[in-house]
């Protein structure tokens, strides 16, 4: 019988497939079931954000960080924050700081809910994203209560945080903080030894640690592999060095260990939540050099010169001087940078962003290759991917 | 902190004289610039150095600044876990000047150096698939470049008769507003706008009758 040569078949997986988690367009080339090469087509979201910053004013780039990673904007916020008083050589309030730390880890939990949840969702389960979803509201609610906004809340700013805590809203979170884990031990119970559920993620999507750091890795998909690296430890921000918690490390670098580690995650975010509850002091929220924060609006009626920093806020903006900094912070994805260039006028000159996302898209035929079309989706919910700050 | 970094600078310029340019440290950050040239060489020993150890490539970036003779700036940053430090590595380019690409050093280098290349027309000599990344299907020109508009020069709407979505150029119902946000008492000259006239008026009235 004389060989019969088969060719491979090209895939179209999006731009508009469910379990692409946003619009991917995934051309692969399929050898029967089997992933030969994965060639992600990337860009459809593409906003021009960084380009975008370079005509607004420094305040006025505070918002498009939250449309960057839009289910964790506070964390991405945070980044441009600390950058700007870097280069500003400001100091936050320690009240300021603490609300930070407070808002990041909601943050961190709202991130990993919305992951989770949609990851089951993609290898079959269901019910984990209705029942996280209701958490996620309340959670939601506490953006709403502290910024007005529930998602792209343009809170931290340079400077500190836009507005101090409504009265209750403590006692809310902390009574948020009692209720919770019996949540995450409900998901759990459906999701940790389901056969079903360790059959579609276990030994799936492998990275050696040699190999995560190779492709630029980072966050829970780095410590998946086994790389004990947080940037809440070892280059502490704001008042994460006073805080008590664990960075939970897995052993497997598959995408059950990417699992397993996001859902000790929101655990330890849960400790670090209840630490800044007790410990928040009084005090200011934001810098109180007018030059460089807006005054309170009861000052601004019968203050002239209140009045005027007003106005050349709002209208000019501040002016940073020449400079130049990389600064990151250990978003819920991973490390999320940004390399901020200011040339000393009232806009910056050069703001990369660097998201975590981009180089987990980019590993993902590295991940992928070799196996079935049924776990390309487990792989991409597994790296936790949202295409806002993937396409910037 | 300071020291470290200065110490690990001067330690990296010591072991490559021909290849370091510049090394600055600033923020709390350590900054090399190097040679275009020699970018391989330079990534490969920070990685390989047991005294360096920098084995993530956190990210790759470029920099446009027209006035200047090379007028692209390609940024390395890197990380080093073990050691727990971050170092910037810098190096200048002209306008069609290509990079030595980075990707067999850092496999992640390989959608950053296309991104570079999309956005600033950087060209990065041996990447094995320099394609656009970012932008549209024949998308033409380099976004982030300075003299790029911000709006663009084509714009997508769908059209009825041909039954598919055309480009057109941009048409602004409004210009694009720059504001000049610099205060005129810092940003102005020695000669304020409308002071020339009264100069003029002098000339004409000597020449009057």
């Amino acid at each position: 019988m004389s060989e019969v040569a088969i060719k491979n078949m090209t895939l179209n997986f999006g731009p508009q497939h469910p379990a692409a988690h946003g619009v991917l367009r995934l051309v692969l080339e399929m050898d029967g079931e089997v992933v030969e090469r994965a060639d992600p087509h990337i860009g459809l979201l593409h906003r021009g954000t960084e380009k975008l910053i370079e005509y607004k004013t420094y305040l006025q780039a505070v918002p498009y960080f939250d449309r960057l990673d839009y289910v964790s904007p506070m964390c991405q916020e945070h980044t441009y924050a600390l950058a700007v008083e870097k280069l500003l050589g400001i100091d936050v309030p320690e009240r300021g700081q603490y609300i930070r730390v407070l808002f990041s880890e909601i943050t961190r939990i709202l991130n990993h809910i919305m992951n989770l949840t949609t990851y089951a969702l993609d290898v079959g389960a269901m019910t984990p994203l209705l029942w996280g979803f209701e958490e996620r509201e309340r959670m939601m609610e506490f953006y709403e209560r502290v910024s007005g906004a529930r998602l792209h809340a343009a809170y931290f700013r340079p400077g500190g945080v836009h507005q101090d805590l409504p009265a209750g809203l403590v006692e809310d979170i902390y009574s948020f903080c009692e209720s919770y884990p019996k949540f995450i031990d409900d998901m759990e119970s459906l999701l940790t030894e389901n056969r079903i559920f360790k059959q579609r993620t276990v030994d799936i999507g492998i990275f050696s640690p040699e190999e995560a750091m190779d492709w630029g890795m980072s966050g829970p998909t780095l410590r998946a592999s086994g790389v004990a690296w947080d940037l809440r430890k070892s280059q502490p921000y704001d008042v994460y060095d006073r805080m008590d918690f664990d960075v939970p490390v897995g052993k497997t670098g598959d995408c059950y260990a990417r699992y397993l580690v996001r859902v000790e995650e929101m655990r330890q975010s849960l400790r670090i939540i209840k630490q800044c509850l007790d410990e928040i002091p009084e005090g200011p929220v934001m810098t109180q050099n007018h030059k460089l924060t807006p005054p309170r609006r009861g000052v601004m009626k019968h203050s002239m010169e209140a009045l005027i920093h007003h106005f050349k806020l709002y209208t000019e903006g501040y002016h940073v001087p020449a400079g130049e900094t990389y600064t990151a912070v250990e978003a819920p994805k991973g490390e999320f940078g940004v390399y901020l260039v200011a040339d000393g006028s009232n806009r910056p000159y050069r703001c990369k962003i660097r998201a975590p996302g981009f180089a987990f898209m980019q590993a993902v035929e590295a991940l992928t290759k070799g196996h079935m079309l049924a776990d390309v989706p487990a792989v991409i919910g597994s790296l936790d991917i949202v295409f806002g700050e993937v396409d910037r | 902190m300071d020291d470290a970094l200065k110490d690990l600078g001067e330690y990296v310029a010591a072991a490559m004289p021909q290849d370091v340019i510049g090394m600055e440290v600033a923020f709390g950050e350590l900054m090399i610039t190097v040679r275009p040239a020699s970018i391989v060489r330079v990534l490969s020993f920070l990685r390989d150095d047991s005294t360096c150890l920098f084995k993530v490539l956190i990210d790759l970036s470029g920099a446009d600044y027209p006035e200047r003779e090379s007028r692209f700036e390609v940024i390395y940053s890197l990380l080093s876990i073990s050691q727990n430090q971050r170092v910037r590595v810098k190096t200048n380019v002209a306008e069609n000047v290509p990079v030595p690409t980075a990707i067999k050093v850092f496999s992640s280098a390989g959608w950053y150096e296309r991104e570079t290349w999309d956005m600033y027309g950087i060209y990065f000599t041996d990447h094995p698939d320099l394609r656009r990344l970012l932008t549209d299907y024949g998308f033409e020109g380099h976004p982030m470049r300075k003299d790029f508009p911000l709006t663009g020069r084509v714009e997508v709407r769908y059209d009825e008769t041909q039954k598919r979505v055309v480009y057109d150029p941009v048409k602004l119902t409004q210009d694009f507003r720059d504001f000049d946000f610099l205060s005129p008492w810092e940003g102005m000259g020695e000669i304020l706008p409308g002071d020339e006239k009264s100069s003029m008026d002098e000339e004409e009235g000597a020449e009057g009758p």
